[in-house]
This record gives C-alpha cells, sequence and structure tokens, in this order.
C-alpha cells in the first residue's frame, strides 16, 4: 500500500477516506483533521486558555500534543482517581509527558482531597465505580477550570467514543443524553465552562496510531474497573460493522449530528440549569450530585469537612 | 515468527512468510481494534512479514464507564 500524497511505503490505511499514508503525512493529516474540527465548531481561538483533561492514555495524550504543536495555549488536568497501581501510573505518564514539553500540569489528588478514591466513593454511596468516576471528572474539570479562569474544557472523546456513547443511548432511548451529545456544549451557566472535543472527528485506531508514531509513552493498562463495561461491548460490535462497511461509525455519528440531533433539540426545550446550594456550581437539583456524593462518604467516614461554601462565578 | 499480543498478555510463535492481514485472520482478531508494529514501523494489511520478524500488536480499543449523563 501506498502513501496517497508521495506514493512511499504506507503506514496507516484511512479506509473510510479510501486513503493510507506514510508517517510523516499521516501526522500531518491527522493535525489538519484536529484543527478542522476546531474551527469548523469554533471551539476556541489561539488566545483562549485551554484545560484538557488528561488521564495518561493514549487520546488524552495526543489531544494535549497536537494542541500544543498547532500552537495553542493547552494547560493538562489531571485527577487521581486513587486506584491503586493504576492511578500512580497514569499520574506518571501524564507527568513525564508535561515535562518533557515543559507544558503546564495541574493535579487533583481525589483522596487527598475528599478523602477517599473513586472506588470508595461508589463503595460508600451505592454506585458503581465508573459512575462515581464519571461524576467526579465532570464536576472536578468545570470546577478547576472556573477557578482557574479557562476559558474551555478540552476531553479527547473520539469518533469511537462519541459513536458507542450515541449507540447506548439510542438502545436506551435516553433522549436527555441524545440532546446533549454534541462536539461543543456551550455555556449555560455563568459557573459552567464550555466543554469541546477536538478530536470527534478521529477514529479509536487513528490516536493508537499518532501516538506510536510521535512516540508518546501512554498507559497501556485499561482501568481495572472498565472490564466488561458497556461501553466496550458497543465498540466491539461496531468495528465488528467498520469491519465490513468502513465509515460505519463516523455515518452513525455525524449523520446524528446533522440530521437527528436538531429535530431532537427542537422537541427538548433544555432543563433548567441553577446554582446547588452548597458549591455554587451548576446542577438541576437543589444540591448537585458531587456534593451529595462527597457528603455522604465523609458522613459515612465520620469525617467533618471545615469548607466553606464557594462563591458563585460571576 | 514471534508475536507479542499486548492486551491478552501473551506471545505466540507462527512459521513462514505471510501478510499482515493473514497474521490476524489467523488470530482471530479484527483489524479495526489493533494496530501491527514491527521494530518502530507501523505496518498496513498488506505489508508483508518474514519469518525472522518480531511483531507487537497492540490493542486500540479502551474505555469503559460513562454511566453518568453530562451535566
Amino acid at each position: 500500500m501506498r502513501c496517497l500524497k508521495c506514493r512511499n511505503t504506507a503506514a496507516v490505511e484511512v479506509r473510510r477516506h479510501h486513503a493510507a499514508y506514510c508517517g510523516p503525512h499521516f501526522l500531518e493529516w491527522f493535525e489538519h483533521q484536529v484543527q478542522r474540527a476546531i474551527d469548523r465548531e469554533r471551539m476556541f481561538t489561539q488566545s483562549d486558555r485551554i484545560l484538557v483533561a488528561v488521564s495518561g492514555g493514549k487520546d488524552s495524550l495526543v489531544l494535549w500534543d497536537v494542541l500544543l504543536r498547532l500552537g495553542y495555549r493547552a494547560t493538562g488536568l489531571h485527577l487521581n482517581l486513587g486506584i491503586g497501581e493504576y492511578s500512580r501510573l497514569s499520574q506518571e505518564k501524564c507527568e513525564a509527558f508535561a515535562r518533557e514539553r515543559a507544558a503546564e500540569l495541574l493535579v487533583v489528588d481525589l483522596p487527598a482531597t475528599y478523602g477517599a478514591g473513586v472506588e470508595e466513593m461508589a463503595r460508600l454511596t451505592g454506585r458503581v465505580a465508573c459512575s462515581a468516576c464519571g461524576l467526579s471528572k465532570r464536576y472536578l474539570f468545570n470546577q478547576v477550570a472556573l477557578e482557574h479562569g479557562f476559558d474551555v474544557v478540552a476531553t479527547a472523546h473520539n469518533l469511537d467514543d462519541e459513536a458507542a456513547v450515541l449507540l447506548g443511548n439510542l438502545i436506551s432511548g435516553n433522549v436527555e443524553a441524545l440532546v446533549r451529545q454534541a462536539p461543543v456544549l456551550e455555556r449555560t451557566h455563568p459557573a459552567l465552562v464550555r466543554k469541546v472535543k477536538p478530536l470527534y472527528r478521529i477514529a479509536e485506531r487513528e490516536t493508537a496510531a499518532y501516538a506510536v508514531l510521535r512516540g508518546i509513552d501512554y498507559i497501556l493498562d485499561e482501568c481495572p474497573n472498565s472490564v466488561g463495561a458497556r461501553t466496550l461491548l458497543l465498540k466491539e460490535a461496531l468495528n465488528l460493522l467498520e469491519r465490513e462497511a468502513p465509515g460505519t461509525k463516523q455515518s452513525l455519528y455525524w449523520n446524528f449530528l446533522e440530521k437527528l440531533r436538531p429535530l431532537l433539540q427542537a422537541h427538548r426545550p433544555p432543563a433548567e440549569v441553577r446554582s446547588c446550594l452548597h458549591c455554587g456550581q451548576p446542577t438541576t437539583t437543589e444540591v448537585c450530585a458531587f456534593c451529595r456524593m462527597t457528603e455522604r462518604v465523609a458522613a459515612q467516614m465520620h469525617v467533618r469537612t471545615l469548607r466553606a461554601p464557594r462563591p458563585v462565578a460571576p | 515468527m514471534r508475536i507479542r499480543i499486548r492486551h491478552q498478555r501473551r506471545e505466540v510463535e507462527l512459521h513462514g512468510p505471510r501478510r499482515v492481514r493473514e497474521v490476524l485472520d489467523q488470530l482471530g482478531l479484527n483489524p479495526e481494534t489493533v494496530l501491527v508494529i514491527r521494530k518502530t514501523e507501523l505496518l498496513t494489511l498488506d505489508a508483508p512479514v518474514a519469518e525472522e520478524d518480531e511483531l507487537e500488536i497492540r490493542p486500540v480499543v479502551s474505555g469503559g464507564g460513562r454511566a453518568v449523563p453530562e451535566v
């Protein structure tokens, strides 16, 4: 197979585009795709301060790498989730990445800050670990961005992630979640920072190839709690379709964004967002789910937090 | 050729030259879910591999969770 651009031996095939590229031309294509997503969806500009959520896995480190190369002001934010050796290694990968590029990295240590990691929080509040994890991430990404004056939070959800979540939401008929699924989540409350997904046009296999070609050292092990997770099953199903019909994932997600989501939005007024009575962060209930969870954890552990309520951002 | 399959934490030996596509078929792996690496080089499905090659098969699928919808 030959590179579409230079006819040298290809390194990566992009079947859904009927193309293949050598290493250097693949990297060029990849960065162009990310830039296109940023411009097309008006995600941010060169003057914006971007907080990139980094786990230590391939997708988030690739996103951070590309944004820095494209000249954006991107700071990393890593959450140490307190999942034993997995969390220790994940943080190490993020720190090494930041050090090599002299990039700024912020770290929030959950056990040190809240007295428990996500597994323990889940156990003490009767949730599954992934639920406590997802809730903590969404809350803390927003909180840190708000407190440190970032314009936007960028997460590394790729085409495979989005297609799998979409399929899951369609199967369960979760209309609320379908309406909210988009490459850009606008600020609908003064204390809610914009969220963007610059890798939404890029397949997971392509981010892995980019990481290998750029020599990015990422954590290969999966979170021990993700074993048997539903998202992985949905991805497997989509990859079976993709093997037989390249472009399936892209068509599913892009057609949803262009044709179906606008129809859903028109018939579904957005839920009323207000400020959490305890922390001021956006929520649809009186006290936000994160405060409810951490307060329950503290009560179960017989710990009293002396934290003052956080002021609401102007 | 010696093949290290990272996500299954195992190594296998296959004998005789073949193409990457045939290697993956034989191992029952979907090409959409892995990268095939020879030293530092990424291989496409039609790339020939020889008896003396050492290959790494690296998974590309990650993620779990997301049980709670976005705020």
